[in-house]
């Protein structure tokens, strides 16, 4: 469930970090409005409580196989969704900078799709009016497991859409999601599970605590206007960077077209577009590999020519480059030697 | 219930990491952050294909690992663990892509290929990165840089209120589960009985710290306002380093150097 760096490209990553930062920023100034001083260290507590418990394996019984705990909504029924937002904020920052769990760049992504997802819409729209003020037992279990599930399923979804959107993975869209969302439907019931039992346990043992957060003290409401307006903000940030990435990168889109239309290039970009082609033939891998040949341009034009349909690279170029890389690896590992001999003795 | 022993031992492992005294450890937090930031960009913005341009960017982490003292085995293995889920949904790259890319001899590579190897590439130095800032940085550091390019405060304090009590509450769940498990013949895991009540309690329990913490706060003269303290001063070193990699990035970012190098050792011009 945790995106990483290495499959999503700055664009995704930077939109979902707006988005995030966007919402994490709205949800941070509801919090700092209604704080009441006993919440700062409950919901570090509460934090480190999910942290710590999603460390713990439950059984699934008959099965040999075990879960975990799910977070967003747990928070969210115990703080309400703005604090729960900013829990799991800070603890998918924990993972990805301790445990390396999902990238930096891409804890934008991973925000969005487990902290959003979960604490205003799952939360608001499912769980909520499931279970209401006074729910009877089962309308918990079932506002619970119900809501698990359905925020993580989209929040799958989020990440089929996220790595399809990078263009990194060849995955097709279809396969993904039939490789994402069962899994996580599975997931989810478990998860669902686990919550209804938690909360079932605490309605039992410690009523007050859920009446309070239900009843919305402190953090209990939630205005849908908002909620419906920062998606609208998301999805227009989102648009537009998708648009810009799409237009000005032809790595995955354009690739893909060109394969499906047997075209070789796209016709001569102009513009700004002009210039990011130009970086892009800089730095490309393949297409203008062995531009450097002055003295035969005829024969340059004709391998072009050949090159059109991408069979082959001139294979000393692929030497060079991979004597260069091997050469490159070298030099950084013995320059890392040296630093670390340099400075053990100084 | 080794898994959550192994993983709290890193975490305090890095946390160990982090308070050495080596010039990458003295220097400005939000310089560090800020490179590492455009170390991930600069290395996630590259074609999917690309592969030698790539290798040039290994300099950032064996450099900080040198000056930085850290152990390299600890963190290899912190990317060991992290890799398969990542490595799974790069394997499919090599089903679906067949065009053919390059050719080393006789033998023919696909883009899947390529990009597979890309993937795994652009893996090792992501993950190595983000480890490398914690390590040499810490986590009050950290949120002393967050709230210097404009996090907003109450995230700051909670991310750090939550790493103090990760501590405490980790060692609690450890003495509970480790409780638990000798009193029960179910092996690994929590049986589906104890899901509510395990869990429960140990909520109850945290929820009743939280209320100790916060009444010993106000015993300590809490006024609802937490304060950070906040010592890093941008020197000329910090902004010197954070210029010098940011523009070895952009270099190797536009032109590849192993590429050039190549052509030089084998004389392909």
């Amino acid at each position: 469930m945790h995106m990483a760096d290495a499959l999503i490209s700055p664009a995704v990553g930077g939109a979902m970090w707006a988005a995030s930062a966007g919402i994490a920023a709205y949800a941070a100034k509801k919090v700092q409005t209604n704080l009441d001083d006993r919440k700062i260290p409950l919901m570090g507590v509460l934090g480190a409580f999910v942290f710590a418990a999603q460390m713990i394996n439950f059984t699934i019984p008959g099965t040999g196989s075990s879960g975990h705990l799910g977070g967003g909504l747990l928070l969210a029924i115990l703080l309400g969704p703005q604090a729960a937002f900013l829990t799991i904020a800070s603890i998918l920052t924990i993972q990805s900078l301790f445990f390396a769990d999902g990238g930096i760049l891409a804890l934008g992504c991973n925000i969005f799709n487990m902290g959003f997802l979960t604490c205003f819409v799952a939360y608001p729209f499912i769980y909520k009016p499931l279970t209401g003020t006074n729910p009877s037992q089962g309308r918990l279990f079932l506002g619970s497991v119900l809501a698990a599930v359905i925020g993580l399923q989209l929040g799958a979804f989020g990440v089929v859409l996220e790595t399809l959107f990078s263009g990194i993975s060849e995955l097709p869209f279809a396969t993904f999601v039939l490789l994402m969302q069962p899994i996580h439907l599975a997931i989810g019931l478990v998860e669902g599970l686990v919550i209804a039992a938690v909360v079932l346990f605490i309605k039992k043992e410690a009523p007050e605590i859920l009446q309070k957060t239900a009843a919305g003290q402190p953090f209990g409401t939630i205005s849908i206007k908002r909620v419906v307006l920062t998606l609208f903000i998301a999805a227009l940030v989102i648009g537009g960077a998708l648009s810009w990435f799409a237009s000005s990168d032809p790595d995955g889109l354009e690739w893909s077209i060109a394969s499906v239309t047997g075209e070789d290039e796209l016709k001569a970009p102009e513009g700004i577009h002009g210039f990011f082609a130009e970086i892009q033939a800089k730095t490309a891998f393949l297409p203008d590999y062995n531009f450097s040949k002055p003295e035969e341009p005829a024969a340059t034009a004709s391998t072009d020519q050949e090159k059109a349909a991408w069979p082959s690279v001139d294979t000393g170029t692929s030497f060079a480059g991979i004597a260069g890389s091997l050469l490159t690896l070298a030099l950084a590992f013995s320059i890392g030697k040296g630093l670390r001999h340099l400075t053990s003795r100084g | 219930m080794l898994k959550v022993e192994a993983n709290w031992i890193d975490l305090r492992y890095l946390d160990a990491l982090s308070t050495q005294s080596t010039f990458i450890h003295h220097l400005n937090p939000c310089a560090k952050l800020i490179t590492t930031l455009s170390f991930i960009i600069a290395v996630t913005s590259f074609s999917k294909y690309e592969i030698t341009g790539l290798f040039p960017f290994f300099l950032f982490p064996v450099i900080l690992f040198s000056l930085g003292n850290l152990p390299t085995a600890p963190i290899l293995k912190r990317l060991l663990v992290v890799a398969p889920f990542i490595l799974f949904i790069g394997i499919f790259n090599p089903l679906f892509d067949h065009t053919p890319i390059m050719k080393i001899g006789s033998v023919v590579i696909t883009g899947g290929w390529v990009s597979f190897f890309s993937i795994t590439i652009r893996l090792c130095l992501t993950i190595t990165t983000a480890l490398i800032l914690v390590a040499t940085t810490g986590i009050d550091a950290i949120g002393a840089a967050l709230l210097k390019i404009g996090v907003p405060r109450i995230i700051v304090i909670q991310l750090l209120f939550m790493y103090r009590y990760l501590h405490v509450l980790v060692e609690e769940f450890i003495r509970t589960i480790t409780a638990y498990s000798l009193r029960s013949f179910h092996g690994e895991g929590v049986q589906f009985r104890a899901w509510g009540s395990l869990l429960g309690q140990l909520l109850i329990r945290s929820i009743d710290r939280a209320n100790r913490i916060y009444q010993s706060m106000l015993c300590r003269g809490f006024d609802g306002e937490v304060r950070l303290r906040r010592t890093s001063t941008l020197t000329s070193t910090d902004i010197g380093y954070l210029a010098c990699w940011l523009i070895f990035f952009l270099l190797i970012r536009f032109f590849n150097v192993p590429e050039l190098l190549g052509k030089l050792l084998v004389g392909v011009n």
